[in-house]
């Protein structure tokens, strides 16, 4: 029979990892990430992996992308202040194509800000924080089963996409424990790395399935605009290259979505949330709905490519949407871009540290709703 | 004893950080689990590691928890002054409270919810005081029955390396004994 597991938010990050094949990591402990890093350091070399605490957090992304191209399944954690210096090299991961994981676990920011308070300040951040149209995707989770399941994601959207992919936590989550059912091995699909048939024509290294060095190919690697075997280009060819890794994770914004909806059907309001805020949400919407009042939740988990279609297809009944946030107003614009005007959007944000409560999400949906039902 | 946990139960555990308050809620939170419980546990503390005022609470259900963190506690402990002076007003009349003797002078306790035990003390008597929350813990859960004592007893010593085992039994035994002396004043 299985059993129940005690487990925090940060340790199934790391065995998530661990389950879904991980096996390098590289980091720098920041709070609230460093349990993460902690179980890597215990875990990965008794299981042949590969663990290695870097001198900041620029080296930490950059030996996870050599360790990529080296064949690893490779990933690194951190919190805002590391995941600021670490935007460089995901730009390096996004133009090199380089399966990676990376997750943030948020703490109220800007800067060195409350290391040990939660905060959804990154969100934008994880979306444009390295310059230039870039691809990625950013995944997020609000119990620590989700925790679990995310990161398995986010190691397999990698794999699949041969994009950076950013876990967003927060301090709340990362520290908290609850009790989950532990994925069984085969439990949940676990994507493979692709590998060259042997004695197959050498494919091109870009524009197929991610090949790491070593199979007998000879190709460049380079954060310069390059051709299909690396080799710096410009032009035409550089416009191309750029289409091609933005629009691979932009037009499967449906296949990349995960998300939960409740109570949408007959919904004149509908809570949108993500992360740890999904928690006060659901509790939110669960009390609204048992004083009858028409409220759906719409628990987003992965937050880009943004899931418009989730908002163009939203029931006519709804009138009003609320997206609260532990910011000052982030995912909402986006939100309010793809409901475009179908329904009046707000915010509601908190940013001292705290989680918002089921009181206050509450409270401002009867505040615009009314009683009526 | 009348003091019946409600369901969902909100314990808030809080002292001064080194008093280990946020083991004590996992201890809680694995015993409770051992019951078969739905549990989830949270904590807040300062960026200072050690002696800024540090809170762990544990909600025990048995259905689903979403909201994972208490709103107002049904179960209070206070170890330390700098706790007391931040968390003891935020509670509800049914609230119960155990304090350890020294976090106060002021009479709070009323022979009904608010208790008093020299929990600080007992773990010096003891042996160490390191060991102050799990005598908490052995006397809280005495007194309110949140989990079965098999279940905390177990989880104490599951967290235990083996050559502390026999000074976190004596702990757990005076910590028990401790809530003797208060057994009989609960109406």
């Amino acid at each position: 029979m299985k059993t129940q597991q005690l487990m925090q938010g940060n340790e199934a990050c790391a065995f998530g990892a661990l389950y879904a094949g991980c096996n390098f990591y590289a980091g720098y402990p920041i709070t609230p990430s460093s349990e993460i890093m902690e179980i890597m350091a215990r875990e990965l070399p008794r299981r042949g992996g590969v663990f290695l605490q870097a001198e900041d957090e620029i080296a930490s992304i950059s030996a996870v992308i050599g360790a990529a191209w080296g064949g690893a399944r490779a990933m690194t954690a951190t919190s805002g202040p590391g995941f600021s210096l670490m935007q460089e090299g995901i730009g390096y991961a996004a133009i090199t194509e380089t399966p990676c994981v990376v997750v943030d676990s948020q703490r109220w920011g800007p800067s060195t800000g409350q290391p040990t308070k939660a905060a959804q300040g990154d969100v934008m951040q994880a979306i444009w924080g390295t310059h230039g149209d870039h691809p990625v995707i950013v995944l997020t989770a609000g119990h620590v089963r989700d925790v679990f399941e995310m990161t398995v994601a986010a190691f397999n959207l990698a794999e699949l996409y041969r994009v950076p992919v950013v876990l967003l936590l927060d301090e709340i989550l990362s520290h908290m424990r609850e009790n989950i059912f532990v994925p069984e091995p085969g439990e949940l699909e676990v994507i493979p790395r692709s590998r060259p048939v042997n004695g197959a024509k050498p494919v091109a290294p870009f524009g197929g399935p991610f090949i790491p060095l070593g199979y007998g190919v000879r190709f460049s690697v380079t954060g310069l605009a390059h051709d299909d075997w690396g080799f710096p280009v410009e032009g035409p060819p550089a416009e191309r290259l750029l289409r091609r890794i933005v629009e691979k994770v932009w037009s499967k914004a449906r296949e990349i979505a995960r998300y939960e909806a409740l109570y949408l059907d007959d919904a004149r309001a509908v809570v949108v949330c993500y992360g740890i805020v999904s928690r006060p949400a659901e509790s939110a919407v669960e009390a609204l709905r048992s004083e009858g009042l028409k409220v759906g939740l719409l628990t987003l988990k992965t937050l880009w490519p943004f899931p418009d279609f989730l908002f163009r297809e939203l029931p006519t009944t709804v009138e009003y949407v609320l997206v609260p946030e532990l910011n000052l107003g982030q995912l909402v614009r986006e939100v309010e871009r793809a409901v475009g005007g179908r329904a009046r959007v707000e915010h509601l944000g908190r940013v001292d540290g705290y989680l918002l409560t089921p009181e206050q999400i509450a409270g401002r949906v009867v505040e615009n709703l009314g009683r009526r039902v | 004893m009348t003091f019946v946990a409600r369901d969902p139960v909100q314990v808030r555990l809080t002292g001064t950080g080194g008093q280990g308050v946020i083991t004590a809620g996992i201890i809680l939170a694995e015993a409770a689990l051992m019951d078969g419980r739905n549990v989830v546990q949270t904590q807040s503390y300062g960026p200072e590691a050690r002696l800024g005022a540090s809170k762990s609470e544990v909600i025990i259900s048995s259905r689903k928890i979403a909201y994972p963190q208490v709103t107002v506690p049904d179960v209070l402990l206070c170890l330390s002054e700098d706790a007391f002076n931040k968390y003891f007003r935020d509670r509800h009349d049914d609230t119960f409270v155990l304090l350890d003797s020294n976090v106060t002078d002021e009479p709070v306790e009323d022979g009904r919810r608010v208790f008093k035990l020299p929990i600080v003390a007992t773990a010096l008597q003891v042996g160490h005081k390191v060991v102050v929350n799990v005598v908490a813990l052995a006397a809280l859960n005495a007194l309110t029955g949140l989990v079965s004592q098999a279940s905390l007893k177990e989880a104490v010593l599951r967290r235990v390396p083996a050559r502390f085992r026999e000074l976190n039994e004596a702990a757990f035994a005076a910590g028990e004994e401790l809530a003797t002396m208060v057994g009989e004043a609960i109406p």
